[in-house]
């Protein structure tokens, strides 16, 4: 394997450590937070958000948002790292 | 000034707006009627993004259905943004490196045959004028009511309009008409959410409000008193909901990855200069979807309160100007069944026999209202008694987000049309400046035929809606992603893939949503236990996805690798830099 090559390949691993991680969140924080376990969270309210109902209807979205701005930072970071920042 | 002169003037100096950036911005070239040139601003294109992706059902549907529904309607919220992410992680900085005009075009080349491009081509076309005819339908609505023509003179006026900029302007035309009008929208539906909320919990922020005390009732929390008030009426608790956990999760998804699939959502991911831009624009378009997306619950919520509060068991003949102005449209209908001049408005569908025994022991004989769930955005303003100008507002805001989305859909009609069918496939030696006007054209009478659709809309359309999503769920999603991240899946499998699922998803929509299969449409009720894995058709695209993923696997495991010179282009796109401008 070329030297070029190799680069490619470990920059690729990186990104698919990132990718899994983020979307574990994207995953955690609507179909967790705000399906499977809505019952159990609903229990706990926060001011008049019951908190399960409150993942479902605002807070996966807020979470949604940042994750793609963590992802874009790191990704830049990357690609300064492996050189392939233009 | 009244309604109807607020609303002319302020529709008129909109269309105006977007009529002179159309002239502004038009098109010279295939590239920039395509893909704008490939040289659109990262805030630019997250802008046009988001007014492109936020349509009729957005703006003037979502937060009725929510209203309605309550917990449940956050399949719609997660649904159409948790997509976002994964077209932000997952395919815009690939395709964007790709460099390719359309959805067809990435998997035509990625998988080295023209039957996957054509199978592309076809779910291309039927999932955008099923989107198309709805946008159309939403701007004869709006027009009917507020400016008081005709409903199909309001069709006809939109397709105008949006025939002179998509056809002039392309892709660079409608970007910028998009910039502004999702400016236009989010104004719109912001002022608004922001007065009601100011009146009924004294927090000027909507999202915070929503979860606020009621104003003048000491402790109350908002959500505990419309819980009351739902319960009172015999409906489930509004934070609740009634549908089942796996059909949740079911819907969720499939809207989540069906808005991933979606190609007038992709193709703007072509229209930036590099992959960091891609990457960046769909978290600034995200970030300008979600003003909307959490502002719709709280509206949601403020709407369904008001709604209850003033009309129930109340005098119909005192009942303000906005009762009337609705029940003209036929979107709200009262039939006094007891004949006490009052309004009852409750579950005479509650399935809890005692609820029902009370109520008639009252003399009730039935809900008498019917009320429409797309009114409750458009009503919303007149039931919180706003300024005229306010009103006339949202008029103008769900126009926008009509006429943008519906702008969209249509190059990507044209698109495939004239640059997927006729320059790849029946005459690559078509010049530059023909394929333009083919463009053109095609743009052209797809107008036509959504306007058509908007005139005589065909009873399907809501049904198709689902449909929609569903088949690029279960056709695009997984034969780009196994594109992107599986070097060796081949033709074989993916198109074997992309056909599988989308055959299963037109089965399972004939079977549960005309009840072809049953005797018709009178038996789909009849089917809700035979339902797979209790499984709504709405939901049925993640079956559909995992079937069609299944499928690839299989079939790429008997049949030969692709060339080596397609898996090169994969592990080109995998690596940001170098990329080339988007070509033919």
């Amino acid at each position: 394997m070329s030297e070029k090559q190799k680069n490619a390949t470990a920059y690729w691993k990186e990104n698919l450590r990132y990718l899994l991680i983020l979307l574990s969140i994207w995953f955690t924080a609507s179909y967790v937070a705000g399906i499977l376990l809505k019952d159990v969270l609903n229990e706990i309210k926060i001011g008049g958000f019951p908190l399960g109902f409150w993942f479902a209807q605002q807070g996966s979205i807020y979470v949604f948002v940042i994750l793609i701005f963590v992802y874009v930072r790191l990704m830049n970071k990357l690609d300064k790292k492996y050189g392939y920042d233009e | 000034m009244n309604v109807q002169t607020w609303t002319y003037l302020i529709v008129g100096v909109t269309f105006a707006l977007y009529i002179g950036i159309a002239i502004w911005s038009r098109a010279g070239s295939t590239k920039e009627f395509y893909v704008a040139g490939g040289g659109v601003s990262p805030l630019a294109n997250g802008m046009a993004t988001a007014a492109d992706w936020m349509s009729a059902a957005s703006f003037i549907s979502m937060a009725g259905i929510i209203s309605f529904d309550g917990y449940d309607g956050a399949v719609y919220l997660m649904g159409w943004t948790g997509g976002y992410v994964l077209l932000a992680l997952l395919l815009a900085p690939y395709l964007r490196k790709f460099g390719k005009f359309t959805v067809p075009d990435f998997i035509g080349e990625r998988y080295y045959s023209n039957t996957a491009r054509t199978v592309a081509v076809i779910c291309a076309l039927i999932v955008s004028f099923t989107y198309v005819a709805g946008q159309m339908r939403g701007v004869g609505l709006v027009f009917s009511r507020f400016l008081e023509v005709d409903i199909n003179t309001g069709v006809v006026i939109g397709m105008v309009i949006v025939l002179f900029y998509a056809v002039l302007g392309g892709m660079k035309g409608i970007t910028y008409t998009q910039v502004a009008q999702y400016c236009v929208l989010i104004f719109a539906f912001m002022v608004p959410a922001i007065f009601i909320s100011i009146q009924m919990t004294g927090n000027a922020i909507p999202q915070l409000g929503m979860g606020g005390t009621v104003v003048g009732e000491g402790n109350v929390y908002l959500l505990d008193k419309l819980n009351g008030l739902s319960t009172d009426l015999g409906f489930a608790e509004y934070t609740s909901g009634t549908k089942s956990m796996v059909d949740v999760f079911a819907i969720t998804l499939a809207l989540m990855v069906g808005t991933a699939g979606l190609p007038h959502v992709i193709v703007r991911f072509f229209t930036v200069k590099k992959v960091k831009d891609a990457r960046k624009s769909a978290g600034l378009a995200l970030l300008l979807i979600a003003v909307l997306y959490t502002t719709a619950p709280a509206i949601s919520v403020f709407a369904k309160t008001n709604l209850i509060e003033t009309i129930s068991n109340k005098e119909y003949a005192s009942m303000p100007q906005w009762f009337s102005n609705w029940e003209k449209t036929g979107l709200l209908k009262f039939e006094d069944k007891n004949g006490d001049g009052k309004i009852q408005y409750y579950n005479d569908n509650s399935t809890d026999l005692t609820f029902l025994a009370a109520q008639e022991a009252n003399g009730y004989k039935g809900s008498e209202l019917t009320i429409d769930k797309d009114i409750m955005v458009l009503a919303n303003p007149e039931i919180a008694n706003l300024p005229n100008w306010v009103i006339a507002l949202v008029a103008a805001g769900a126009l926008a987000a009509a006429l943008s989305t519906a702008a969209g859909l249509l190059l990507v009609i044209s698109a495939s049309v004239s640059h997927d069918l006729i320059k790849k496939m029946i005459n690559p030696n078509i010049s530059e400046k023909n394929e333009l006007w083919t463009a053109r054209g095609a743009a052209a009478v797809a107008v036509i035929i959504a306007g058509y659709f908007g005139i005589n809309p065909p009873g399907f359309v809501a049904a198709v809606v689902a449909l929609a999503f569903g088949l690029a769920a279960a056709s695009f999603f997984p034969a780009i992603i196994l594109g992107i991240f599986h070097k060796k899946m081949n033709k074989e499998g993916a198109i074997s893939g992309m056909v599988v699922g989308l055959l299963l998803m037109l089965y399972y929509i004939l079977k549960f949503k005309f009840g072809i299969f049953d005797g018709g449409k009178e038996a789909v009720a009849g089917l809700k236990d035979s339902l797979w894995f209790g499984i709504s058709p709405e939901g049925f695209g993640t079956i559909a996805m995992i079937a069609n993923f299944i499928v690839a696997f299989i079939v790429n495991r008997f049949t030969p690798e692709p060339p080596q010179e397609v898996q090169d282009i994969v592990e080109n796109i995998r690596i940001p830099s170098g990329v080339g401008e988007a070509t033919h």
